[in-house]
């Protein structure tokens, strides 16, 4: 059998940001895919030389857009532990808030597109519709609809008044009305089921062993999110992982579409158990000599953090390891032995955001 | 830094990356960081049920670092980027992209390693 070559990004209509894979094809089946990465490199780590430690909470929410409050925050804590701050409650949980809202505008984007990449423009346009309500409590309370920037070192920059807080709790109640109308389309619907069933499959075994992340690993049934380390406020909340067994394109997309769900959950408790208390502490000095190792949950999985500080305003590293980087050796599992004609779905069931990636 | 540390050196580091693939940990990534003149840090950070280890190997950056994507397959695609940032070689590497996976083969600064001057890649 004679083997094509052919190219698959760096643009592609399913793909909103560049990564190019060279497929190994026989008949109309994938035999092998290589990646090939650069695109969108920008080297933020190395910014950590030039810019203060105050100043990389920008940077960093600049790594991504759609989970930039998370960036901030994960920054933000690995700060704060190397400088020995405590943050208060409140900001905690108010922490938790933004965070649940961006990963509800993320997974609501993600199941946009994924509607998209097999030809149901209807859904797609549902997906969004419903997430621009969670964009407009976010200009609401931030002034910003995607990189809300409301991390500080030490808490948070703004606050969320009891108005706020009960005008996001009925948007929330719409928006879950909403999303639920949408759960028999996405999870029984003959042709979603036809495009995504039994498509791209990785086995609990192999989803650890390639090191998957996020709604990747916990399509394959394993129960692992970083909120069960309780950083930050989820310590205080009630929280247990989505997961579902197959380990394919519509296991990957349910777990998503429950997290959506779970999402709103979690912003109901915290704002239940929003303390009062000071927005931020002050902070003083400059970040000692140590290292701090930090792991969130983002909404494409696991987003690790790695800080040196020297003593001086500039941090002598910055390591910044994202979920869609860990999840593109499993989809280079997922590729080979599908057809061609899936391939779309299975690079987009990773959720990959590439500026994450390369940074 | 929160977690078990623990040090290994060239002979060992394989090695001790099996044992902890046969302890059915996860090889969550490597973080690497200047620990002096000519010399750099690799932290091979490993989960299994949210509990951390991390393995320090302090190498020297003009020998080739061993490789473990061997053994951990998805240990390629961080190889490959820390060649990126410190130009430095992986011996065993499953599948080496010659110092372009983030970069251009142009580039001649190598970023993460101050003062270090490269020839660009043909």
């Amino acid at each position: 059998m004679a083997t094509t070559v052919i190219p698959f990004g760096p643009q592609h209509p399913v793909l909103p940001e560049p990564i190019h894979l060279t497929l190994k094809v026989e008949d109309e089946i994938v035999k092998e895919a290589v990646p090939a990465l650069g695109y969108v490199h920008r080297g933020l780590e190395k910014l950590a030389d030039i810019r203060d430690y105050h100043q990389m909470i920008t940077v960093c929410e600049r790594v991504c857009g759609i989970c930039s409050m998370i960036h901030g925050t994960v920054y933000s804590q690995c700060v704060e532990e190397l400088m020995g701050i405590e943050v208060t409650d409140r900001a905690k949980m108010l922490r938790v808030i933004w965070s649940e809202l961006h990963r509800m505008h993320s997974h609501l984007l993600w199941l946009g597109l994924f509607a998209d990449a097999f030809g149901f423009e209807a859904l797609f346009m549902q997906f969004w519709k419903v997430r621009e309500r969670i964009m407009d409590i976010n200009e609401a309370t931030a002034g910003s609809r995607v990189i809300v920037s409301v991390n500080i070192i030490g808490g948070v920059r703004a606050d969320l008044s009891p108005e706020q807080i009960r005008w996001i709790l009925s948007e929330l109640d719409t928006a879950e009305q909403e999303i639920k109308a949408l759960q028999d389309t996405i999870m029984n619907d003959y042709s979603v089921k036809s495009r995504t069933k039994g498509i791209g499959v990785m086995t609990y075994d192999q989803a650890l062993e390639l090191g998957a992340a996020g709604p990747t690993l916990r399509g394959s049934g394993v129960a692992q999110d970083m909120r069960m380390l309780g950083y930050g406020g989820y310590e205080s909340l009630d929280f247990e992982p989505v997961t579902e067994p197959d380990g394919d394109c519509w296991s990957r997309s349910t777990v998503r579409f429950r997290e959506v769900l779970q999402s709103i959950d979690l912003v109901r408790q915290a704002a239940s158990k929003l303390p009062e208390g000071e927005l931020a502490v002050k902070v003083k000095g400059n970040p000692p000599e140590g290292e701090v190792y930090q792991r969130v949950e983002q909404p494409r999985g696991e987003c690790v953090y790695y800080v040196r500080g020297n003593g001086t305003k500039h941090l002598d590293r910055l390591r910044i390891r994202t979920p869609t980087f860990a999840n593109i050796p499993p989809l280079l599992h997922m590729v080979p032995g599908c057809e061609l004609a899936d391939v779309p779905v299975i690079v987009l069931s990773i959720d990959p955001c590439i500026s994450c990636t390369e940074r | 830094m929160k977690g078990i540390i623990k040090d290994v050196t060239f002979d060992t580091v394989v090695g001790e990356v099996m044992h902890m693939k046969n302890d059915g940990q996860r090889l969550v990534t490597l973080s690497t960081y200047q620990a002096g003149e000519g010399k750099m840090g690799i932290l091979y950070h490993f989960d299994k049920e949210l509990e951390t280890t991390h393995l320090r190997l302090v190498a020297d950056m003009d020998k080739p670092i061993p490789s473990v994507s061997g053994v951990y397959f998805s240990a390629m695609l961080v190889e490959n980027e820390i060649r990126d940032q410190w130009d430095v070689e992986f011996d065993g590497l499953v599948l080496d992209f010659n110092r372009t996976l983030l970069l251009d083969p142009e580039v001649t600064q190598v970023p993460l390693a101050s003062n270090v001057k490269i020839a660009p890649k043909n």
